[in-house]
């Protein structure tokens, strides 16, 4: 063997040992120091989790009767990530899927587009890594097409899921009280710990208002798993471990689904009858609480819709409607969010803290037509003089000039424009005391807090609005004057005064505080709150719509309790000479004409009215009312915003309240003896448990 | 002058032996590399079933299916790599036209509508009844021994083969080569030019031959790369291999797939047949190219470490038998063997770990495949018959 030959061959000796020692010290780095890593992988690559989705529970009245459950609809869902991975991204998947599903291929890509800026619905909101719904309640035939097709479908599912459903007993259709479920987005995913319903089974819903939002934990409940083997194709070969989904508890409501229904009724008629009378009636409320309790008996709110809609993909025109102002943002409870100038039925604080400040309870005081407070007059409703009379009388024949005269003699002894370092300002204390200008602290989300215009808040607001204020002082109104001169004139000068003492708490301001006008704000919820104050002797309650939460084997998970009632500072003597008034506002007062023929045998009640004017738009109708009033079980509110005269509008549809719940000859009652159930209701059988 | 007195001595002592000569033949056999390859065969079938009996199961077949089909096939080998140790592999050139001439007609056939595409490459030609041959795998015992009859012509003063031999040596080995790049197999032609490289040097060629052939490869792969020759899979396979995360569900899904089964292997493995992995078919061509995840999964860092060390056997005794040959032409043949099964167990086993890029070529005796294991069997018989007959002394 030639030298040369040798030498390489040696040389090919080394090469080969050195390129075995390159694959065993891969292998080691690989198998012995990564061993643990690539174990981790592996583990994801052979099983998968699906998630059971657990059965929410149901939200029930105070008789166990659903006013929210679940029915089951096989919905076809589209995994967005095997639809991009597709070579085509998936269009032939969709162009089938639309063929068999009857339903537009554009339409059901745009219900897969990942909702954004600018992305108009139909879109999807939740994580791109769930399944999307493209269609519920598929027809089975047509579900079982795709079923049986899955290599021409891969990433589509159809499966049998529990979506919500509304049966509406009574016709109770309390849609912003209830709420609605949203897909969970991918944040809120992120932070949620345990596990998640991400996999084909369903879709991860959170409750996004009312009491799905609310009570979204316990309506919840616990997804169950399978950890199921899995092999390259991603082919189900077996299942390595389960557990049962823990399905959701129900929530017992106070809302009793018959005085709902009846209060919505009521709600629709006094806003049908105010707009046949040619006013707007753009919105409006009714309330019912049980005053001894706080417990919800009626939420009802104008505009309204069907929570329905949420089930399944929401149209652009649908999700338009429902938060657009052109529909009237039917979204918003106008009972908890609705904040309106509560009128004169806000006197029930006044009178309270005109008798605090040390007016008699039994004086008699003038009523004339106008009081001047100031150099301005302030004038009775329509101008009207009553000659003296005692409190009774100022709330029974709502006479507001007793009311202005207390105001500006309470503000002259606070250091009027020059007030004293710690005024006592009775009156908007007590408009605090009585719960307005903050949450009542219902169990819903979003409350409004009103608004009680103090000093603090006028220096606030002055400090907000002065720039501009201080620019229409300056420079007058221009455009306005070339129109109106005059207007524009009053404009300069109401602007040039908030430009330099906008931040006085003026002697004005006092007196239209008095009479619940202004800059006063109220909602429907904190008024009834207010008024179950005068009518439970004192116990300002927090209103509470969730009674109990029930497991789904009938037993008391939690009985929900609202948290202790504060006091109003009010004499129990106050107390019942204002109930004692408010008695007669039905019998002899501004609400005689509504309350005419009214069996007051049957349930007595007492009410007040308001008649709040708006700038620039019509009175809100208010009537808000207690009874019976021997023994006091109920107050009831209604509001409607633009509807006119407290009397004309609002309090025909408080009567219309109380004889739904307490029966007239003509209709048996809804409650039986004006109660409400005691005891807490059974479940109602079968609904809640579909898969 | 070695050369002569080594031939001259086999041949007497074959003949002083006579009837004793098969016996004594035996006793001569590498039992070492005899060894190794039985333990790699055994091993290999035991993997293959590993690899199919679950995937066979669901599909409802029989599930010891391949392993029959290649234990059959394993037997088949032994028996051919037996009679080419058995003959006189010096008298192998006088059949080597027409070993060659018939591969090529083979490599041409497959081109032709005889062939048959499997996995994206015209490499089979079905004979009917389940059988198909692979021409490539015989071309590369065909290039060895051509290469080995060209380049080691007994030569008179010269150290190395002359520029004429090289040019016919690069001719001829560049017919089938380019036949099996239009396949297209990129793999075997790599083995081919492991093996002319390699081969070349061992005769002694120049070494300007030598970098020539390195510089004019690459300047190749360079313009096959950039005027886009190569297919669209291949040029995948390759960013694949340098960014294996790149696209996990697409080219770099075999890489990555094949690295998470062997890296979760672990130091002992999953015991044989208990590959989560393997039995849930996340590695495609398990039986074939990428066996060898059958043996990091299940077997661990001990079984593949020991898959190497045996391979690493049958080179080591491969290099033996090339230096300790009788003549140059044995020398040639024995080094063409080993480099060839060199480059296909590094460039296999290193594509299942993530250091090779993804090309199609079986790990030598362990993976499936009738033509592969026939093609290695005699392979393994050429080295037993270099040896058989190697010098007497050393």
């Amino acid at each position: 063997m030639n030298p040369r030959t040798h030498f390489r061959l040696v040389v090919l000796y080394v090469l080969v040992a050195a390129l075995m020692l390159v694959l065993v010290g891969r292998l080691w780095s690989l198998q012995v120091l990564e061993g643990e890593h690539y174990r981790g992988i592996a583990a994801q690559n052979r099983t998968r989790d699906i998630v059971v989705p657990a059965v929410r529970g149901m939200i029930l009245d105070d008789r166990g009767r659903p006013l929210v459950r679940n029915t089951s609809a096989l919905v076809v869902s589209v995994d967005r990530t095997t639809l991009l991975r597709q070579k085509d991204g998936g269009e032939g998947i969709l162009r089938r899927l639309s063929a068999v599903l009857g339903i537009g291929q554009d339409e059901i890509t745009k219900r897969i587009r990942l909702c954004g800026p600018g992305i108009k619905r139909p879109c999807w909101p939740g994580s791109p890594y769930q399944p999307i719904p493209v269609e519920d309640h598929v027809d089975p035939k047509r579900a079982l097409q795709i079923m049986e097709r899955q290599e021409e479908f891969p990433g589509v599912t159809a499966q049998v899921q529990a979506v919500r459903d509304y049966p509406e007993p009574n016709g109770a259709k309390p849609a912003q009280v209830l709420g609605y479920l949203q897909p969970i987005t991918q944040e809120e995913m992120d932070k949620r710990t345990g596990l998640k319903v991400t996999g084909y089974s369903g879709v991860d819903l959170v409750g996004r208002a009312g009491l799905e939002a609310q009570y979204d934990a316990a309506l919840r409940g616990e997804p169950g798993f399978r950890k199921v083997l899995v092999d390259s194709q991603g082919r189900v070969t077996g299942t390595a471990d389960e557990q049962a989904a823990v399905p959701g508890n129900h929530l017992v409501t106070s809302i009793d689904a018959g005085v709902q229904g009846a209060a919505e009724n009521a709600l629709k008629h006094a806003i049908d009858g105010a707009r046949k009378a040619g006013r707007p009636a753009d919105a409006g409320a009714a309330v019912v609480m049980d005053v001894q309790t706080g417990r919800m008996v009626a939420m009802a709110s104008h505009p309204t819709y069907d929570p329905a809609i949420w089930t399944g993909g929401i149209s652009q025109e649908q999700y338009e409607a429902l938060l657009g102002k052109k529909k009237g943002e039917p979204l918003i409870s106008r009972v908890t969010q609705g904040q309106f100038a509560p009128g004169s039925t806000f006197k029930v604080s006044s009178v309270a803290a005109a008798v605090k400040d040390g007016n008699s309870l039994n004086g008699i005081y003038p009523c004339p037509g106008s009081y001047n407070v100031g150099n301005r007059a302030f004038r009775n409703f329509e101008g009207q003089g009553h000659g003296p009379m005692n409190l009774h009388m100022a709330l029974v024949k709502s006479c507001d000039t007793i009311f202005y005269r207390f105001a500006y003699q309470e503000w002259q002894r606070d250091g009027g424009m020059k007030p004293k370092k710690n005024p006592s300002d009775p009156m908007v204390r007590m408009a605090r005391d009585y719960g307005f200008g903050s949450r009542t602290g219902i169990d819903l989300p979003s409350e409004s807090e009103g608004r009680i215009p103090d000093r603090a808040w006028k220096k606030d607001y002055w400090e907000v609005t002065r720039a501009a204020n201080c620019k229409g002082a300056k420079e007058g109104y221009p455009q306005v004057a070339k129109t109106d001169p005059a207007r524009a004139a009053y404009l300069k000068a109401v602007a040039t005064e908030n430009c330099t003492e906008g931040f006085v708490w003026r002697p004005g301001d006092a007196a239209n505080f008095s009479v619940g006008q202004g800059d006063v704000l109220v909602t429907p919820l904190q008024l009834v709150r207010a008024y179950a104050a005068i009518a439970n002797g004192g116990r300002l309650v927090v209103p509470r719509l969730g009674v109990a939460v029930m497991r789904p084997d009938g037993t008391v998970a939690q009985r929900i309790e609202a948290p202790p009632a504060k006091r109003l500072p009010v004499d129990q003597k106050v107390i019942k000479y204002i109930r004692d008034a408010l008695a007669d506002v039905p019998k002899q007062g501004t609400a005689a004409g509504a309350f005419g023929g009214f069996d007051m045998k049957t349930v007595e009640v007492g009410g007040k009215t308001g008649t709040a004017e708006v700038y620039g738009k019509e009175d809100t109708s208010w009537f808000a009312s207690i009874g019976p009033m021997k023994k006091p079980r109920f107050a009831v509110v209604a509001m409607v915003s633009q509807g006119g005269t407290g009397a004309s509008t609002a309090a025909p549809a408080v009567r219309e309240i109380w004889e739904a719940m307490y029966g007239t000859k003509d209709r048996p009652p809804l409650l039986k003896d004006g109660r409400l159930p005691s005891e807490l209701p059974a479940l109602p059988g079968g609904e809640g448990t579909a898969p | 002058m070695i050369t002569g007195t080594g031939v001259g001595s086999v041949e007497g002592y074959a003949a002083r032996r006579g009837v004793r000569s098969r016996l004594g033949g035996l006793r001569r056999l590498d039992w070492p590399l005899f060894v190794a390859v039985l333990a790699l065969s055994v091993i290999g079938a035991l993997l293959v079933r590993s690899a199919t009996f679950q995937l066979l199961t669901e599909q409802g077949k029989d599930p010891e299916g391949f392993l029959k089909r290649h234990i059959l096939n394993l037997f088949i080998g032994f028996a051919l790599g037996g009679l080419v140790t058995v003959l006189d592999y010096r008298l192998l050139r006088a059949y080597v036209p027409i070993l060659y001439g018939v591969a090529c007609v083979g490599l041409v056939a497959v081109l032709t509508p005889l062939g048959e595409t499997i996995n994206g490459s015209h490499s089979w030609i079905v004979l009917g009844g389940g059988f198909q041959v692979q021409p490539s795998e015989f071309a590369k015992v065909g290039l060895v021994v051509l290469l080995a009859m060209i380049l080691g012509e007994p030569r008179d003063g010269e150290i190395g083969p002359g520029r004429r031999d090289v040019l016919l040596a690069l001719v001829l080995a560049g017919v089938p080569a380019v036949l099996i790049m239009l396949q297209p197999d990129l793999g075997t032609t790599l083995v081919f030019i492991a093996v002319v490289l390699g081969m070349l040097a061992i005769s002694g060629a120049q070494k300007r031959w030598l970098f020539g052939l390195v510089g004019g490869g690459a300047a190749a792969a360079a313009a096959v790369w950039f005027f886009g020759l190569l297919e669209d899979y291949q040029i995948d396979r390759f960013t694949a291999f340098l960014d294996p995360e790149a696209d996990p569900r697409g080219a770099g899904y075999n890489a990555q797939q094949a690295r998470i089964a062997v890296g979760s292997g672990g130091v002992f493995g999953k015991g044989l047949f208990h590959g989560e992995q393997t039995g849930g078919h996340f590695v495609p061509e398990q039986q074939t190219d990428f066996i060898f995840t059958v043996v990091g999964e299940e077997l661990g860092f001990v079984g593949g470490a020991v898959i190497v060390a045996l391979l690493g056997v049958v080179l080591w005794r491969g290099l033996r038998i090339a230096t300790q040959a009788a003549d140059l032409f044995g020398t040639l043949v024995a080094t063409g063997v080993v480099c060839w099964m060199g480059f296909q167990t590094f460039q296999n086993v290193g594509m299942s770990i993530g250091i090779m890029p993804i090309t199609g070529l079986p790990l030598p005796f362990v993976s499936y495949g009738g033509s592969a294991t026939f093609a290695n069997m005699i392979a393994f018989g050429l080295l037993q018959a270099v040896h058989v007959r190697r010098r007497p002394f050393d």
